[in-house]
């Protein structure tokens, strides 16, 4: 049986960027729409390519992905501390799609339906959302993208 | 030796094996068999999870820092507050008789509310009904001093929560609760605490989130810590709206995560992390 995937946990509430802000968001309350295509998001969150090492401080920062709160990379292991909760992503680049890997990230329950992973690119349909959070998805289309680039280097 | 004999040796030390392996497997966290129906198979003390130091800390009761509220409750026991002139010691004398097992079944079924209540609830009514004295406030250090005492009064008896009849709806709406995913991280009780207690969440080794060391010293907030306190900790850290600290959600909750300790020894004052 696949291991279910989980992933991050950002535990703060200031989320210090690693990048330059998004320019100006689309009103908070539009709920995010994913083009789903066989359990995958072929299509980019964004018009411009992610960045591999902005995705990895993405990857890394608590308040934000925060991806080794729950998996082990190999690769990081200067990092202390990888989480359990979740599968080694060594060698994910091999085992899934860009494609899949988008949706995985974005909102890993259309994917395993069980898993306790938390969607990355979801606005609505979560409960008791604190008010600074009402509206906003844990990570913007670009972090997404960056992520993506980032695990894409795992091979 | 008659070959009978030889047959019950081995037999003795075929099963001596392989009670020696299973407590292999277990020696790191030692639990209580779980009643038939349970959750758990067995049910481990948030004692098991913490490390030979913090474990070392809580066993000392001369280094225990929760003992400090433990003392500074038995001197406020016997202070007379409120119009009537009563401390608590006029109606229920000696604490180490009066109170020894009402920590270990809370919360409780109160027949005029027609609710639970749980030990800080029941020590405010007390205060107000009786002594006529303001009620503490939560978090307060009076409140959570005097919880933490009574509490102490039941160290090492069993957890033993009532769940039928009234408690009934109670338990289910708690039960409820635990399984709900809250907050932008979209997580449960029962995501880190049943599905991945024994494992690491970053720095942070998860336990089964069982409350029979409640109040607890906990280092990082280097004071005792109420439950209420605790479960609001954790919503507001999965970016949730938490319930309200004396909520009936929270007393729910209560009830329900009590349940899923029951026959855990009362550790209270325990030091976790």
């Amino acid at each position: 049986m696949r291991r279910s995937l989980v992933a991050a946990f950002a535990l703060c509430l200031s989320a210090g960027g690693v990048r330059a802000q998004e320019p100006a968001k689309l009103p908070a309350a539009e709920p995010i729409k994913l083009d789903v295509v066989n359990d995958s998001l072929p299509k980019s969150l964004t018009a411009t390519p992610g960045n591999a090492e902005a995705g990895k401080k993405v990857f890394l920062t608590r308040t934000l992905g925060n991806c080794l709160a729950c998996h082990q990379v190999t690769s990081l292991k200067s990092e202390e501390f990888h989480g359990e909760f979740g599968p080694s992503l060594d060698g994910v680049a091999g085992r899934y799609t860009e494609a899949q890997l988008r949706l995985i990230v974005a909102d890993p329950k259309r994917v395993f339906t069980d898993t306790v992973m938390p969607a990355f690119f979801k606005n609505d349909g979560l409960s008791r959302v604190r008010p600074e959070f009402v509206g906003k998805s844990i990570l913007t289309a670009a972090q997404v993208e960056d992520v993506i680039a980032f695990l894409k280097t795992l091979n | 030796m008659a070959p009978r004999y030889v047959g019950l040796a081995a037999a003795i030390a075929l099963a001596a094996s392989v009670a020696t392996a299973a407590l292999a497997q277990d020696a790191e966290r030692k639990g209580i068999p779980a009643p038939p129906g349970h959750v758990f198979n067995t049910i481990i003390s948030g004692y098991q999870f913490r490390s030979k130091e913090t474990r070392a800390l809580q066993d000392d009761d001369l280094e225990n820092p929760g003992f400090l509220a433990v003392e500074r409750a038995a001197d406020a026991w016997k202070k007379a507050e409120g119009s009537e002139g009563k401390s608590c010691m006029s109606c229920h004398g000696q604490p180490e008789t009066s109170m020894k097992g009402v920590g270990a079944t809370m919360p409780k079924w109160d027949d005029k509310l027609k609710k639970p209540v749980n030990l800080e609830q029941r020590i405010n009514i007390c205060r107000v009904e009786h002594m006529k004295a303001e009620p503490w406030k939560f978090k307060s250090r009076e409140l959570t001093d005097m919880t933490t005492f009574v509490k102490y009064q039941s160290h090492g008896m069993p957890v033993a929560v009532k769940t039928d009849g009234p408690m009934s709806p109670w338990f289910e709406r708690g039960k409820q609760t635990y399984y709900t995913r809250y907050g932008q991280l979209d997580l449960a009780c029962a995501s880190c605490h049943e599905r991945n207690n024994g494992k690491f969440m970053r720095a942070d080794f998860l336990s089964q989130g069982q409350t029979n060391g409640f109040p607890t010293y906990r280092l990082r907030d280097q004071r005792v810590v109420p439950l209420h306190e605790r479960f609001e900790g954790c919503m507001f850290d999965v970016r949730a709206e938490p319930f309200k600290p004396l909520s009936d959600e929270f007393l729910a909750l209560e009830l329900y995560v009590a349940w899923r300790g029951i026959g855990l020894p009362v550790e209270t004052p325990s030091v976790r992390n």
